[in-house]
């Protein structure tokens, strides 16, 4: 009694505030503009019996859907958001894998310290690291002020309102995202192992390549599905340092619900970004049980 | 013992300024005195100053203090409920769907999260406002308070909590004065990061929000829209001060507590022996 009084309070609120939300977006967006708009006429009504289901069934609408994928401006912000945050992702890890080699090799006593640094920033609002990016970037920005005053470019680069700007964005907002979960997979690997490689005649290198990038395969993944998920549907970044011409989703969703008051596209555009990311979801989330797994297995 | 390689060092160097210039530069503007970004008119407060006379500012601060106070309340009563329920409650009818809630707010997109929420809220005519916008901080949070709470109760060692019922503890009194103050830390912890995830949210609080609660971000949002204004320098450097403040009082708490855990297991095995 007691038990079914525990497990359902946490499960009730999770399935009022997060699943029937969902149910309700996929209804709208099969809905027609008049209709979605509030107040509401219920569209399914039990009231009527048979009648009212099969009522139901013939408002129907995929109408929002057409719309979504016969105009090229939603099809390209899906492509554009999939390509930019892959792009980043690769960057991200690019980046973040020295520092968490860095991490994973230095002193003991120096690790929960560094540990602190790379957390510290996840901790201070993420709006405010994005703004701070456009003092950075804009023409007459400090980086450009930098750059000029070392008489490296002789005219500013035009970085703010670019793809540039949102990737720079995106892989500093979430490196701390790719360095923990790579730093906790190369640090559980064995120093013997590379000993032993070496000791076998293999160059630093080529240890690299054959012992320890493998064996930080679930960092590597972990990471790079914690950054590319979240910035696919990226709203913050690419409003603030991407321009009018970098489209992406979040952002097209955003405008469709706030500007142009469209609720039954928004929710059409929101259902397929939730379909073209139920992939990587479910990928991540059995990488995720595996590493589980294989811990409890040890 | 192991020493910095020059390679590692300086990977490390490069990564920390990376992550911490931009946040510094921030800092150090906004005690300019020139209302521009790349020039420097000399130390000054007057933003402070300015940011204390503006009263949408600080009216949206007190907003989004309120709301992270009573979401992330919320959210750790929930989530650690829902961590006792994933590591102790064995199988039950719908577990697989359960940890799937758990999981995917995680990764949802904000919008979506925002969007929806907003979507049940109008269909069930719940006015919006301060309640919402707690509600909504509430269920995205409870999920990462769970997995925080989760990692702790896996650690620790079942068979107290066995012992205490053998003598004859109900179940609800050794959660309370056994389960609980063993997983203390990661409670504290779980309550500090569900305040901080509400206190940065722009999107989904965007959303969920009605007449009369504009929280902080949606404040500043709407000002950087306009353009750089020194004054979110200086309450941007406010919020990065009072975080830093709370991640070191935490730090230190952990490092203490840690430290008391082992200097008593210490003692408990040199007094069985």
């Amino acid at each position: 009694m007691r038990r079914w009084l525990l497990i359902s309070v946490p499960y009730l609120w999770l399935f009022v505030f997060f699943l029937v939300p969902f149910f309700i977006v996929f209804k709208i967006s099969l809905s027609d503009t008049e209709i979605a708009i509030p107040p509401y006429t219920p569209l399914l009504d039990l009231s009527e019996g048979w009648a009212g289901i099969k009522d139901f069934f013939s408002q129907l609408d995929f109408e929002n859907y057409r719309i979504i994928f016969s105009d090229a401006l939603y099809v390209n912000a899906y492509g554009s958001s999939l390509r930019i945050a892959f792009i980043s992702t690769l960057i991200t890890l690019a980046v973040g894998f020295p520092i968490a080699y860095g991490m994973a090799r230095a002193p003991k006593a120096w690790q929960p310290m560094l540990l602190m640094l790379v957390i510290l920033p996840f901790w201070t609002s993420f709006l405010i690291r994005v703004y701070a990016w456009i003092g950075i970037l804009k023409q007459e920005g400090l980086l450009n002020h930098f750059l000029m005053s070392f008489g490296l470019i002789s005219v500013p680069l035009n970085i703010l309102h670019t793809e540039t700007a949102v990737h720079i964005g995106i892989v500093y907002s979430y490196l701390p995202f790719m360095i923990l979960p790579l730093y906790a997979s190369l640090e559980k690997i064995n120093p013997a192992l590379l000993e032993a490689a070496a000791d076998l005649g293999s160059p630093p290198w080529k240890s690299f390549w054959q012992v320890t990038f493998p064996l930080s395969m679930p960092g590597v993944l972990a990471g790079s599905f914690l950054v590319f998920i979240p910035a696919v549907g990226e709203f913050v970044i690419p409003d603030l340092l991407g321009g009018s011409d970098t489209l992406m989703i979040g952002k097209t969703l955003w405008i469709e619900f706030f500007s142009n008051r469209d609720w039954p596209v928004a929710s059409a555009v929101a259902v397929v970004l939730l379909l073209v990311l139920v992939v990587p979801i479910v990928l991540f989330q059995r990488n995720q049980e595996q590493l589980r797994e294989r811990e409890a297995g040890r | 013992m192991r020493r910095f390689s020059w390679f590692n060092a300086t990977s490390i160097a490069l990564g920390f300024a990376f992550l911490y210039i931009p946040i510094l530069l921030l800092v150090i503007y906004s005690f300019n005195e020139s209302r521009l970004v790349t020039v420097w008119g000399g130390w000054s407060t007057k933003w402070y100053a300015s940011m204390l006379q503006n009263e949408q500012l600080l009216t949206a601060a007190w907003v989004t203090l309120r709301v992270a106070f009573v979401s992330s309340t919320l959210a750790v009563i929930l989530g650690t409920l829902a961590a006792v329920v994933l590591v102790r409650a064995g199988r039950f009818p719908g577990r697989t769907l359960f940890s799937g809630l758990i999981f995917a707010p995680l990764v949802m997109p904000e919008v979506i999260t925002g969007l929806s929420l907003l979507l049940l809220f109008v269909a069930v005519g719940f006015a919006r406002g301060f309640w919402t916008v707690v509600i909504a901080h509430a269920t995205f949070s409870m999920c990462f308070a769970a997995v925080v709470v989760q990692a702790r109760l896996y650690d620790f060692d079942k068979s107290v909590e066995e012992a205490a019922m053998d003598l004859g503890a109900t179940p609800v009194r050794t959660f309370m004065q056994v389960t609980l103050p063993i997983i203390a830390p990661s409670v504290i912890s779980a309550w500090l990061l569900a305040f901080t995830l509400s206190l940065d949210d722009l999107v989904i609080a965007s959303f969920t929000t009605g007449p009369g609660a504009t929280t902080l971000p949606m404040r500043i949002y709407s000002q950087v829209r306009l353009g750089v204004t020194p004054e979110i320098n200086a309450i941007s450097t406010v919020m990065i001060g009072f975080v830093t403040i709370g991640v070191l009082i935490a730090s230190y708490a952990t490092k203490r507590s840690s430290a008391r855990r082992e200097r008593d297991l210490r003692t408990a095995e040199a007094g069985g022996t």
